[in-house]
């Protein structure tokens, strides 16, 4: 009989699993192959040369501007979408008025919910480009054309957004407009996935905290936030991986991909550029290696520091 | 190097889709951008060819395929279904499997090593590089296509192309890349408007800043430029430098000489750019190179600076009687070395990969394409000269016609960079700090200390291989 069963679930496991092999694991393996070479991409002459190009990357001025771009992302993008995210999903589940029914949310929060959540609909480059639009540096653009109209934007100095290389708390600009295009597309995901969250947190339980006079900050603060600790945890390593990557949004909106002069570089575009603009394949692979280690090793860590006991309820 | 834009967001559905599956969405970035780089093993190509005559001097087999990819940007793809028809005519029963793309280095690249299309069309923003695609053997030397009898003419193929095409095709002393579209590049204006208000077209800086104050007294900026690709501002910049500093100076600093870009000419030639930005001439905005091309013909700039193809790029929304004419790039006045050299070059370069299954049909191809009555189509489709001699000879239109006019009485050397060609790291680096000249984030003394350190760098990087050009 047990033969029987293994037998069955090897048979529906044997196609996927074969795939799995063949278009991610196997391209993996090639690619950590290649790093270890001068491969340059466009034909079959490659040689050996050990670890030198993971030697360069620690040498590489423009990766370790990249490195830094990235790291900006990684605390910003999961502390503001997280944040925004909760404050939504806290608003539209239980911080309406209470009445006879119990908690619940803001008046009309069914609707508000549709509408945050609808960035998440739509692809990363169609956002992308609809930005360029809004973000657009003369009086056509959505931002700059209204604030021109109301004469708060001097027609001569328009705002340039992802063009503007400035630092303002000594990180260039154009990465802080990126940043709120992908808080803005991000936290509507993530609102529904709190909101889920938060429902299945049983309503006595903030019947309770009321009764006993906790004001709404104590109760989100007290009750809701630990009591999501799972899923916020789950939700800061999946940011995380959003925030190594940001690819499509720079390549589709910052002049020369990564710029203005090299002002909004991250990891994948010096990647992009090293592999298919230099020929440098082999380089370039060794980026994508030493990329995929640290992000590996960064949901690692999240995951044990956040591990706790779970509450049953 | 002459390269015709496109734009970046102009992805495809499915482009991106496979963009956003490589840059790992789905997964996670580190595990999309590691499959982004894994190829798979390189095959055979067979060649076998058929007997070879004059009408057929590749030996192209009947019933054979050939697989045509043509970059479908500035210049449409319009004109080369007319050389399928103009191939046809004499090989019917060859197949030509043609397809279209902006994206040529996503689409042809993974396929260059193993199974590569038979002729590519190797331009627009996203294509491959050229040094990278000949110091890797994976494109084919044509120098048996210039030699062969043409298609419809005495005489060569060599014979029947404009000066320039073949020395911008060749690399390392052979020729890889056939320019199909002979573009000239200045400064563009309105005609109409400059005949209405009674302004001339200026030939140098200072005439330009005797009359921008009059351009801006009728609310019109003087100038505006693409702030998002740094090559757009670049050609100009290098052609005033070209100007200024003479071609030997330029050719020093293609040839990565030491202090090359200290040269007499050169600083003073950046100098009058960096005072355009710092009088505040530019229309104000960071647009790109069709936005700002709008603006021009919105009436809301006087002049832009760009290549012949802007005429059919723009062919849809010119205004009513704009009269789009070409006029040459501005020197610095008495002390120019080259004042009358004109900015112009084959471009928008066929390539055939090493390991095409049916090199003989591209080359044929090729032919076809560089013959008179495919050339005449080109030119009467696109607005722009092919570059095969005497395409433009039958269209009326004024773009075309100025540069025409201003091809006629220039002299023989044509203003022509090559090192953003050769070496990818300068051609970055350039874009760049062209970029941040524009936008008066750069002063002249710092472009040059800035090029000349890159390009230091460069020369003593032995991993870089070295090209030169006389």
């Amino acid at each position: 009989m047990r033969h029987g069963v293994a037998r069955f679930v090897t048979g529906f496991l044997a196609l996927p699993v074969a795939l799995y092999l063949f278009y991610v694991v196997w391209p993996f393996a090639q690619a950590a192959g290649y790093s270890l070479t001068n491969w340059g991409g466009y034909s079959d002459k490659q040689e050996f040369v050990g670890l030198d190009n993971y030697v360069r990357l620690f040498s590489d001025e423009l990766i370790r501007k990249a490195f830094w771009h990235n790291v900006f992302f990684l605390v910003t993008v999961p502390l503001f979408t997280i944040a925004l995210a909760l404050f939504l999903a806290f608003l539209l589940n239980v911080g309406g008025r209470e009445d006879r029914a119990g908690i619940r949310g803001v008046f009309g929060s069914g609707l508000y919910k549709v509408i945050f959540f609808f960035p998440q609909v739509l692809s990363l480059v169609v956002i992308a480009v609809m930005w360029q639009q809004i973000y657009r540096s003369d009086n056509q653009g959505l931002i700059n054309g209204l604030l021109m109209k109301i004469g708060l934007v001097d027609a001569d100095n328009p705002i340039g957004f992802t063009a503007d290389p400035e630092p303002f708390l000594g990180v260039p600009a154009v990465l802080w407009w990126l940043l709120f295009i992908a808080v803005w597309s991000g936290a509507g995901f993530y609102m529904v996935l709190f909101s889920a969250a938060m429902q299945s947190i049983p309503k006595d339980i903030y019947e309770a905290a009321l009764l006993d006079g906790a004001s709404r900050f104590h109760t989100f603060f007290r009750i809701t936030l630990p009591l999501l600790r799972d899923t916020i945890s789950v939700a800061w390593v999946y940011l995380g991986f959003i925030a190594l990557d940001m690819y499509a949004l720079v390549f589709v909106m910052t002049p020369s991909q990564g710029g203005p002069n090299h002002a909004s570089e991250i990891f994948a575009s010096v990647l992009n550029f090293t592999a298919f603009q230099k020929g440098q394949f082999g380089y370039a692979c060794a980026m994508g290696v030493a990329l995929a280690i640290f992000t590996i090793l960064l949901a690692a860590l999240q995951l044990r520091i956040t591990r706790r006991e779970r509450i049953e309820y | 190097m002459s390269v015709t834009p496109e734009h970046p967001a102009d992805l495809s559905r499915r482009t991106l889709l496979r963009r956003a599956a490589a840059a790992g969405l789905l997964v996670t970035p580190a595990a999309g951008l590691l499959s982004a780089c894994a190829g798979s093993e390189p095959s055979k190509s067979d060649d076998t060819g058929a007997a070879k005559s004059k009408d057929n001097p590749f030996g192209v087999k009947d019933g054979s395929a050939v697989k045509v990819v043509i970059f479908n940007g500035g210049l449409g793809d319009q004109w080369a279904n007319e050389d399928k028809a103009v191939f046809a005519a004499k090989h019917a029963g060859v197949t030509v499997n043609m397809s279209s793309t902006q994206k040529i280095k996503t689409e042809e690249q993974p396929k260059m090593a193993t199974q590569p299309s038979d002729l590519v069309m190797n331009s627009g923003a996203d294509m491959m590089d050229i040094s990278t695609l000949v110091n890797e053997g994976a494109i084919e030397p044509l120098d048996d296509l210039l030699t062969a009898p043409a298609w419809d003419s005495e005489g060569t193929v060599a014979d029947t192309l404009l000066p320039g095409t073949v020395e911008d095709g060749t690399f390392q002393g052979k020729f890889y890349v056939v320019n199909v579209a002979f573009t000239v590049w200045g400064n563009w204006y309105n005609g109409a408007l400059f005949a209405k208000e009674g302004w001339q077209p200026p030939t140098t800086f200072d005439e330009f800043f005797a009359l921008a104050p009059k351009i801006k007294a009728k609310g019109i900026a003087p100038y505006v430029h693409d702030a998002v690709h740094g090559y757009y501002p670049r050609w100009a910049l290098m052609a005033t430098i070209w100007k200024s500093a003479g071609r030997q100076a330029v050719v020093d600093i293609d040839n990565l000489k030491e202090n090359a870009w200290k040269a007499d000419g050169v600083l003073p030639a950046l100098q009058a750019w960096e005072k355009l930005v710092k009088d505040r001439l530019l229309l104000p905005g960071n647009l790109n190179h069709t936005q700002s091309q709008q603006a021009w013909l919105d009436g809301k700039a006087a002049f832009i600076q760009v290549g012949t193809w802007l005429k059919n790029e723009m062919a849809a929304t010119i205004p009513p009687g704009f009269e789009m004419k070409l006029s040459d790039y501005w020197g610095l006045g008495a002390t120019d070395k080259a004042p009358k050299d004109v900015f112009a070059g084959a471009g928008e370069g066929l390539v055939v990969p090493s390991k095409a299954p049916n090199k003989a049909a591209a080359k044929e191809f090729l032919r076809a394409v560089l013959s008179k009555s495919g050339s005449a189509k080109f030119a009467e489709l696109t607005k722009s000269l092919a570059s095969t001699k005497g395409s433009g000879d039958g269209v009326q239109d004024t773009a075309l016609a100025s540069a025409n006019e201003l091809m006629r009485n220039a002299p023989k050397d044509l203003i022509k960079t090559k090192l953003f060609d050769f070496y990818a790291d300068l051609d970055k680096e350039s874009q760049n700090l062209s970029e941040e000249l524009m936008a008066g984030r750069l002063t002249a003394q710092q472009f040059v200390d800035k090029m000349q350190a890159a390009a230091d760098k460069v020369a003593k990087d032995s991993s870089i291989k070295k090209q030169t050009r006389a």
